[in-house]
């Protein structure tokens, strides 16, 4: 065993138990109506998030979309700051305004949760223009499903960021759904990437379920476009455990099929790798448990505990205030 | 019999597919999934792919192929999943649907309808809550109805799919779920007039959508306060209907306008520059407005309620309205 890749899946583990936790948590709060709004569950597309979060620096942008609790923990955003806005709290990341869908931490370079689909993007390509022509090597990560292919804006965006070869990392979160219209019902052509590399560039599939083979494409990806090569597209094969939202009854899908997507978690696929490589005992992992349980507990009181925006306040932070 | 404004919708949807072969239902998720918020639910298996169609996510897309198809003969009914995402679809709606009569001299009609959700209430945040009905009140060469009841709900459709230019609905997100009584032969209804829903004479209160609820319910409580409030819905925004709010403000000289929608410029300040240039003289005190305070719609619940336009503060307009007439 080699220690320090012991202690790099170790992380990688911690960081999807984290994701995991956090949204079966919020699950219980949302049934018992102490979070509202929409809530959409990344459960079973951690690998995704945690992968390609690990290749990039504190420097780097991020752009994500309404199901983004996992991008958010993966990014650093403190728990509580996560739990807090689901609160609608002042101490909430974007201060209970955005809720769920709407996650900011701008000194991450986290630019938010977009609940437009494809509407992040753009913003994506101009982040990544203001890097290029500041002349900084910053990479601009922008996550989206793969219903946003199908937008207008996926296609503008594909363009002009290969047109200036801007640093953008697209990351297209392929679970095979938007919402209840499945790929195959939604695309005329779903090979992504195929459609992805007609923009002239670099684009390939990778297996979104194990974290490993997205941290190593992402990589490549990174390096591909901090040298100054362009845009990449990274289609990440996944898949929602469960419904699109709470509101969802998940009438479209076969159990059967969701049965079989739930064989591959992206969790228990990586513990079991550890395991056969002497990597984890039942004891580490147990404690591994424990360590994120305390967390959430901490995570969950304090966040109930912080303070509401006063009504008075309502109209705050539509325009700049003088500070 | 018993229904909701949901099943109402979909009754009508049912109707309009039997009654006229030409008329289709497409939209994001209106068929295997059963529309977002449940309206189309069981149609496609009763209908088929071909009448039910799901799009992929392509709002300007599918509503640009909606105006296509209406203009080649078809009588289309295009859902959009909520008004926010209707922005997508926004140059197809202005640039074709509204202007291609006009621009063609007269050649091109468009006979469209196009469904969707608007409003607030349910803690969705800034980008799935806003009322913009009032700006597309605000285009030439559409029409535009907002029910608020359940027999306009199963009844707006059929004279929306028989208007030879295109129509925009727009239900409200906390409808769908409203329950009551249907007359069993209920039907197309007269998308040309405004309603009284509740005479009065001390006070008109224009409203329309989502709001009609809030404003009966504080003149519920202003009857009890011995002032009689009369509750106008608009259920018709462009045209407006101003002969039936101008009347009634001719005989309670007092107005209150209560829009979901952001102040200014919004539609309640279009009612009330109608009302102060065609009946001025006959207003007791200035027309006041009750609407959504000028934010983008905070997550926090305690932050939307105070964002939304709440019965207290109509309760309040009315009062106001009603001493500084003395
Ligand atoms: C422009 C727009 N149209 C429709 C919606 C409603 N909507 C929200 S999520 C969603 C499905 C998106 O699917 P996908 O892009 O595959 O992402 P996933 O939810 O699977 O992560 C839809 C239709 C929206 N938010 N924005
Ligand atoms: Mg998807």
């Amino acid at each position: 065993m080699n220690t320090a890749i012991a202690k790099h899946h170790t992380a990688l583990l911690r960081q999807m138990l984290r994701i995991r936790k956090f949204e079966e948590i919020c699950v219980e709060l949302y049934s018992a109506t102490r979070i509202r709004g929409f809530l959409h569950l990344y459960i079973g597309e951690e690998a995704v998030a945690v992968g390609v979060m690990n290749t990039l620096d504190a420097s780097d942008a991020l752009v994500t979309t309404y199901r983004e609790h996992g991008h958010a923990l993966a990014r650093g955003v403190p728990m509580e700051a996560v739990m807090a806005e689901m609160f609608g709290r002042t101490t909430g990341c974007s201060r209970g305004r955005g809720g769920s869908m709407h996650l900011f931490d701008v000194k991450r370079r986290l630019y938010g949760g977009n609940a437009i689909v494809g509407g992040g993007l753009p913003l994506a390509t101009g982040i990544a223009l203001a890097d290029r022509l500041r002349n900084e090597s910053h990479v601009t990560a922008c996550f989206f499903g793969d219903g946003a292919v199908a937008e207008g804006e996926f296609h503008e965006c594909m363009n002009l960021a290969a047109l200036w070869k801007l640093p953008v990392l697209f990351c297209c979160e392929n679970n095979l759904y938007a919402m209840g219209t499945s790929l195959v019902r939604a695309q005329a052509q779903t090979d992504l990437a195929l459609r992805a590399s007609s923009y002239g560039m670099p684009a390939w599939a990778v297996d979104g379920m194990d974290v490993l083979a997205v941290e190593q494409a992402a990589q490549r990806a990174v390096e591909t476009i901090r040298a100054g090569g362009g845009p990449c597209f990274l289609e990440l094969r996944t898949y929602r455990f469960r419904a699109h939202s709470m509101y969802d009854s998940d009438r479209y899908r076969d159990k059967a099929e969701i049965a079989r997507w739930k064989e591959r978690d992206p969790i228990e696929a990586l513990t079991v790798r550890m395991r056969d490589a002497g990597e984890l005992t039942d004891d580490a992992l147990k404690a591994l448990h424990r360590e994120v349980d305390d967390e959430l507990q901490r995570a969950v009181a304090g966040a109930e505990a912080g303070p509401l925006e006063a009504v008075e306040d309502l109209t705050r932070f539509v325009y700049a205030e003088e500070s | 019999m018993t229904t909701t404004y949901r099943e109402a919708l979909r009754e009508a949807i049912r109707d309009a597919l039997r009654r006229d072969e030409r008329v289709f239902l497409m939209g994001e998720d209106v068929g295997a999934y059963g529309g977002c918020f449940g309206v189309s639910l069981g149609l496609l298996e009763e209908f088929g792919p071909d009448r039910i169609r799901d799009t992929p996510l392509s709002e300007s897309a599918f509503v640009g192929a909606g105006i296509g198809a209406a203009t080649a003969g078809l009588r289309p009914i295009v859902e959009i999943m909520t008004v926010n995402f209707s922005l997508l679809a926004l140059d197809q709606i202005l640039n074709n649907a509204a202007t291609l009569r006009h621009m063609s001299g007269g050649q091109v009609g468009v006979p469209l309808v196009i469904r969707m959700t608007t409003g607030a209430g349910r803690q969705l945040a800034a980008q799935h809550s806003h009322s913009l009905e009032g700006w597309f009140a605000h285009i030439p060469g559409l029409r535009i109805l907002a029910p608020a009841t359940l027999e306009d709900a199963r009844g707006m459709l059929w004279p929306a799919l028989l208007d030879p230019d295109p129509v925009l609905i727009f239900e409200h997100g906390s409808l769908y779920n409203l329950a009551g009584e249907l007359a069993d032969d209920a039907g197309p209804v007269d998308i040309d007039h405004a309603a009284i829903r509740r005479p009065g004479a001390d006070v008109t209160v224009v409203t329309y959508g989502g709001c009609l609820g809030k404003c009966l319910d504080a003149a519920e409580q202003l009857a009890a306060e011995d002032i009689s409030a009369e509750v106008i819905d608009l259920r018709t925004l462009r045209p407006l209907d101003d002969a039936t709010f101008v009347e009634s403000v001719r005989r309670t000289h007092r107005a209150v306008v209560v829009d979901e929608g952001w102040r200014s410029g919004s539609l309640s300040a279009e009612v009330s520059a109608r009302i102060t240039e065609q009946a001025f003289e006959e207003l007791d005190a200035p027309v006041e407005r009750v609407c959504s305070a000028e934010v983008p719609m905070p997550y926090a619940k305690h932050l939307e309620d105070a964002a939304l336009p709440q019965p207290d503060g109509i309760v309040a307009a009315v009062r106001k309205v009603v001493s500084g007439g003395g």
